[in-house]
């Protein structure tokens, strides 16, 4: 059970117009814009259900996926994540959860990706059957087999994408936080990624919240939308809630974007 | 403070960098030529000095020579530029975030990664350096300790002087959270090290005074200790107080560095989307 209730989170960013002299200005005086990257959000996700979290860029997606995984401290606010707060309870709170940044990798670079997963194994303290067993599984529904023992550096996006989904599963997380994971994947690699998501949460009941900008993820995975734009939640509902005739879902999210002004 | 106590994961982390550094063979072998020549170069300088008057020197040329074949050999050890890009730009970019998600200790990892590249590093290049450096003819080899006491306490003393110069490392990369570029601080920092270490000159070459306040200082418990007490160039009750100097320099950074690295954890803006 997630629970974020009134969580709000703004960071300082020093802004300057281009050239030397306000090079040279900012030297003495600096300044600063408050940015609100999320505002009041609040929301409730069931246990074993999948959430589809989109808005467009800069709308506090990753900040509330860092917020959720213990990673941001929010300026004020509260969320409870299986009875824990994951800034307070950090070491406690990330050994239930599986995190997949798209962008970022976990990887050691050059190193077999199989050597990593050991150190995780070690990390997360996994029993060594129930290590075999979840990477047995792994291996066969993400179709890992030789990429194991190729080092990550050498593997392509899609190849180490699927490398990196397995290897924040391997602990057996309860709740799993994927932020962009098909960001840059072929259509191949796409559909296996999103089966497997999909299984994953069939078999093992394991509650997802993934955030894209993919539109064909959402309607191929989840049930249930939350919209955010602008720091705030503009929606939570379902797929049905965000069609509004358009000629297929990415235009219809455009429009739904600008409807909202974001 | 909260003590971890499965130190499995720690091993386990060590272990993996460990056999990660050893992968390396080109640069080992690079290394080591590179050190060899370096070595033999300063060897020369200070020939050139002592054969003008050897009894204006602090220490015995041979001392000196075994000075610098060991300084050479553990230069993975000592060297304050031997640091962790990868922690750098992980902070930088916000790759840090996989980091904090895992349940342990950043600070811990980061140190025990740290100890491990150093360690890898060394260990490829120390043996061929201390083969070749034992073989040459008096005085330009590298002598056997003064004693199996001497050789022990060398040991002792190499792995605190580990421990001290990761511990020092360990801030400069927290600095980093604080700052965003870690260049300023770390090119500040490397060089201080490299004066007041003893990297440059042995410290028994500086004005007594001088001397005096950097033997207290931290960057001394470094390679000062265990090259100096391996060439037997300190006396009984001077090698007391350096062991003793290195424990409290290493206690108090790892205090220093594990609190602030905490109070960074929780203010930290990890950078990027």
């Amino acid at each position: 059970m997630i629970t974020m209730e009134n969580v709000c989170k703004s960071y300082r960013i020093a802004k300057r117009n281009a050239g030397f002299h306000e090079a040279v200005k900012a030297l003495f005086h600096r300044e600063y814009e408050e940015i609100h990257a999320l505002r009041d959000v609040s929301f409730t996700i069931p246990d074993g259900e999948m959430v589809g979290y989109i808005g467009p860029n800069g709308a506090g997606k990753s900040s509330t996926i860092k917020i959720l995984s213990g990673i941001l401290t929010p300026d004020s606010g509260s969320c409870l994540i299986d009875g824990r707060v994951p800034w307070k309870n950090r070491i406690e709170h990330v050994r239930r959860i599986g995190v997949v940044f798209g962008q970022r990798s976990q990887l050691w670079w050059d190193v077999p990706v199989i050597d990593s997963y050991e150190l995780l194994k070690d990390i997360y303290t996994i029993p060594d059957q129930i290590y075999r067993s979840n990477l047995d599984e792994l291996t066969e529904l993400l179709d890992l087999g030789e990429l194991l023992r190729t080092p990550a550096r050498q593997l392509s996006l899609g190849q180490r994408m699927r490398c990196e989904i397995a290897g924040s599963l391997l602990h057996s997380p309860k709740i799993l936080f994927l932020d962009e994971p098909t960001i840059g994947l072929d259509a191949v690699s796409k559909l296996a990624v999103r089966d497997f998501i999909k299984k994953q949460n069939e078999n093992h009941g394991t509650t997802v919240i993934l955030t894209t900008h993919d539109m064909q993820d959402i309607e191929a995975l989840t049930k249930r939308i939350i919209l955010i734009g602008k720091g705030q939640i503009l929606l939570d509902g379902t797929l049905e809630d965000i069609r509004r005739g358009g000629e297929n879902i990415d235009q219809e999210v455009a429009q739904l974007y600008r409807s909202y002004e974001i | 403070m909260h003590v971890e106590v499965n130190m499995k994961k720690y091993i386990s982390f060590f272990r993996l960098r460990f056999s990660m550094g050893l992968q390396y063979r080109t640069a080992a072998a690079a290394g080591i030529v590179t050190q060899f020549f370096w070595g033999a170069m300063e060897i020369l300088v200070y020939k050139a000095f002592y054969e003008v008057d050897a009894a204006a020197f602090p220490m015995r040329f041979e001392a000196v020579v075994t000075y610098i074949w060991l300084q050479q050999a553990f230069l993975a050890v000592f060297g304050a530029w031997i640091m962790e890009g990868e922690i750098f730009d992980a902070i930088r970019n916000g790759n840090i975030a996989y980091e904090l998600c895992r349940p342990i200790s950043i600070y811990q990892m980061w140190f025990s990664r740290s100890v491990a590249n150093r360690t890898s590093k060394a260990l490829l290049r120390c043996v061929p350096i201390l083969a070749v450096a034992a073989l040459l003819p008096a005085p330009y080899g590298l002598r056997l300790p003064a004693s199996w006491a001497h050789g022990g306490l060398f040991l002792l003393t190499l792995l605190l002087g580990l421990l001290v110069i990761v511990a020092f490392t360990m801030l400069v990369y927290i600095t980093t959270f604080y700052t965003i570029s870690p260049e300023g601080v770390r090119i500040f920092c490397v060089s201080a090290v490299e004066f007041f270490a003893g990297a440059v000159i042995p410290l028994p070459f500086f004005p007594e005074k001088i001397r005096y306040i950097l033997e207290l200082l931290p960057f001394a418990s470094m390679q000062n200790v265990p090259l100096r007490i391996y060439s037997g160039s300190m006396s009984g009750e001077e090698m007391l107080r350096a062991v003793c100097l290195q424990v409290f320099w290493l206690i108090v950074m790892v205090a220093a560095g594990r609190g602030l690295c905490r109070r960074a954890e929780r203010r930290v803006t990890v950078q990027g989307g």
